[in-house]
């Protein structure tokens, strides 16, 4: 995995969310439409479907919509991804529907999302819907945000109207954790400020949709300081013809923070024992230095004791290790969390049993204050709780590294995956005097 | 800008190389699906930039139909000969007489028929997780699909009731008998593969490469002209420099009439095609939801 040197192409990943007549789908296939990525044979199934549901009609949101039901019923079902490429950058679209199982499909969908594209219908203004969405971007700390001011031709291009829903948005948005917002008036139906600037709002100089996803920096959204690595496989041959490779025995991962580099000094968590990185090995020969999210194969100088679900650190940015938890959740199933019931909670490569302790917290969706001690959280609630975990986790707080900092809970018995987590910053970091880990 | 960054395709491999590591460490008995097409040609180089210098620790299976083109079984074989991995093949042929799989009267092709011969191989040999090979951007029903997709006991997809899937956080967890799908390389494009055997320098089957080739013109298509595809009355064989795009079997693969016999010419191509890749499938067109309901029935 060499770097190249000149200009490479990278990938922006963004979710689009909005209410169910918000025209995400169509904006989908504008975008697309608009970027030259439709296919003939696309457009040809598109026109058989318009002679069939459209009443001669093509309509956009057949490319995304892309099962039976969805198109009988006109809805979108689950989370559609879609890829589309310009010459300076390849998007990957997770699309994702506003009306029910909203949460969840849309956690399932921006969880890994540079950038989320949030439509307003001009007419309706902000609703409910846009609150919500607007928070779960937030919570899950999708670096960019773009609020789609979309109909804005059914408002007559007006620009009060813009700048009022730009308000509306600006009352709220200073008590979430999102960083870079931009506001962009469009037409998804018939084109404008999408990929093409439109003659119709000279008053708005920003760029068009297409051309802040092309520009918007993504550079810094992986976490650079402070090396994770949590083991995800063994390595070691089984009779090898090489008997170079008898006494291999290498530890397979992505590495999920920081950096790391050949003969350094990591440390083996939870266990504590220190060694030293020997060499970082990949197929194509081995590395000097390694950075998230690589993934790799670490040797280490000695021989320790180390197996899936362990964590590799370095000696900076400690990590946090626990077994009493604190995080948010979304629930994201229909039967309730309870207090004091049972799940499998899966961490990085970890997986181990937590109770919940204490539901501390439900955020109400119109004020975003948290409502304290409810009874329960239900589907598509999210809140605040407290977790105890039958092996300590090693963890840093989701703002500050979204790989380590984020957790699936899983029913036991159906296997259900039922919520997701992100764990609040730990109290302390690791405590270290007993160790010649510190240099 | 910073050295500690990834370009596209190596932010797509390491993402399907922590897929692949996922798999060997979650389930019991893996397989790895591998047909010696394109696509599955790039899962294998994901399967040794994620597990060697050990062996590639689980077998390889291919789902033979009896229609597949030569070229691409004698890669097959070699390939994974090369690799020095365990390539179990079942034939739809042998299932066919088995009772296992059972043709409509009249059915030729056996795209269906691979569900069943699919099916009874996972029971065979216990397999608890297939690796396959397939794309979101091939088609707008797996455009759906997760990269850990899950199959109840009678191997079916329900797109209504898929486990969310966040973060790089896979629930891989199984009661007997359910079954595990996994598409490493969910996010790839069709010219993502082929940017990616250009820079890995893999080797693929000729037939993708343009060449001569006797083919007939039959809804709206070029198919080659085989023993198993003989010609109906009024039509004739054209002599034609043909490539294929994508690979069904040898009755129902559309030629795409092409120059290109590199793979930098195959990229060039690409960029320029007015047509997806599956608009050469005729097992596609047979209805606006073909692809779903062979899914939902236990397919790749």
């Amino acid at each position: 995995m060499s770097v190249p040197a000149n200009h490479p192409i990278d990938i922006l990943r963004f979710n689009t969310c909005g209410s169910v007549d918000d025209g995400k789908s169509t904006l989908i296939g504008r975008l697309l439409y608009d970027s030259k990525s439709l296919m003939e044979d696309q457009l040809e199934a598109l026109e058989r479907s318009a002679d069939i549901t459209g009443k001669g009609q093509i309509n956009l949101a057949n490319l995304t919509d892309g099962l039976r039901a969805e198109r009988e019923q006109g809805i979108t079902i689950d989370v559609a991804y879609r890829y589309f490429a310009t010459p300076r950058r390849k998007f990957i679209i997770s699309d994702t529907p506003g009306h029910v199982q909203y949460t969840r499909n849309m956690v399932t969908g921006a969880s890994s999302a540079n950038l989320a594209i949030v439509l307003v219908d001009a007419r309706q203004g902000v609703i409910e819907q846009s609150r919500r969405h607007t928070c779960i971007a937030s919570l899950l700390r999708i670096p960019h945000l773009i609020v789609a001011v979309n109909k804005i031709d059914l408002v007559d291009w007006r620009e009060e109207r813009f700048i009022e829903i730009r308000s509306q948005f600006e009352q709220f948005l200073p008590r979430l954790d999102i960083k870079d917002v931009k506001f962009i008036p469009l037409s998804a139906l018939n084109g404008d400020n999408v990929v093409e600037t439109s003659r119709h709002t000279p008053w708005f100089s920003g760029p068009t949709l297409l051309g802040h996803l092309e520009s918007v920096h993504i550079g810094s959204d992986w976490n650079l300081s402070g090396f994770r690595f949590p083991v995800q496989w063994v390595n070691r041959p089984n009779n090898p013809s090489d008997p170079q490779l008898h006494d291999f025995r290498g530890y397979s991962g992505q590495v999920a923070g920081g950096i790391v580099r050949a003969g350094q000094k990591v440390m083996v968590l939870p266990s504590g024992q220190v060694s030293t990185v020997k060499r970082i090995w990949t197929l194509d020969g081995p590395l000097e230095e390694a950075f998230c999210p690589q993934s790799v194969t670490i040797e280490l100088q000695d021989d320790i004791d180390v197996s899936r679900g362990d964590m590799l650190i370095g000696p900076e940015n400690l990590p946090g290790a626990g077994d009493e938890l604190q995080a948010k959740v979304c629930w994201m199933h229909p039967r309730a969390l309870l207090r004091g019931k049972k799940y499998l909670l899966k961490h990085t490569t970890s997986t181990v049993q937590a109770m919940v302790t204490a539901i501390k917290s439900r955020v109400n969706m119109t004020t975003f204050e948290p409502e304290p001690e409810p009874q329960e959280l239900a589907m598509n609630d999210i809140g605040e709780i407290q977790l105890k975990t039958s092996r300590p986790l090693v963890y840093d707080g989701y703002a500050l590294n979204r790989l380590t900092g984020s957790f699936i809970l899983i029913e036991p018995g159906t296997n259900a995956t039922i919520a997701a987590g992100m764990l609040n910053a730990p109290q302390q970091a690791i405590h270290l005097e007993y160790t010649d880990f510190v240099i | 800008m910073s050295n500690y960054y990834l370009d596209h395709l190596q932010y797509l491999e390491t993402e399907a190389i922590h897929v692949m590591r996922e798999v060997a460490a979650e389930f019991e008995r893996p397989a790895l699906m591998f047909s010696g097409g394109k696509d599955s040609i790039c899962l294998l180089r994901l399967a040794e930039k994620a597990f060697r210098p050990s062996d590639i620790p689980m077998p390889f299976l291919n789902v033979d139909t009896g229609h597949h083109f030569p070229e691409l079984n004698d890669f097959r074989d070699r390939r994974a000969a090369q690799l020095g991995a365990r390539l179990i093949i079942r034939k739809v042929e042998d299932a066919i007489r088995q009772g296992i799989a059972v043709p409509a009267p009249g059915e030729v092709s056996r795209n269906r028929l691979q569900i069943p011969t699919l099916l009874a191989a996972i029971e065979e040999f216990r397999f608890d997780c297939c690796i396959g090979g397939a794309r979101r951007d091939e088609e707008k029903a797996r455009a759906k699909e997760r990269f850990f997709s899950f199959r109840d006991s009678f191997g079916q997809w329900d797109p209504k009731n898929q486990r969310p899937e966040i973060w790089n956080l896979y629930n891989a967890r199984l009661n007997p008998g359910e079954n595990m799908r996994v598409f490493p390389l969910s996010n790839w494009t069709e010219q993502d593969v082929w940017e990616y055997i250009r820079r890995e320098q893999l080797e693929v089957p000729t037939i993708y490469f343009s060449h001569r080739r006797k083919c007939v013109r039959r809804h709206g298509q070029w198919l080659p002209v085989t023993d198993l595809l003989p010609l109906k009355p009024n039509e004739e064989i054209h002599e034609l420099v043909v490539r294929v795009r994508t690979i069904g079997d040898i009755i129902s693969t559309g030629m795409v009439e092409s120059r290109a016999d590199n793979v930098d010419d195959i990229i060039t191509e690409i960029a320029a095609a007015r047509v997806t890749e599956r608009g050469s499938r005729a097992d596609d067109k047979s209805s606006e939801a073909a692809m779903e309901d062979r899914k939902k029935a236990g397919y790749f």
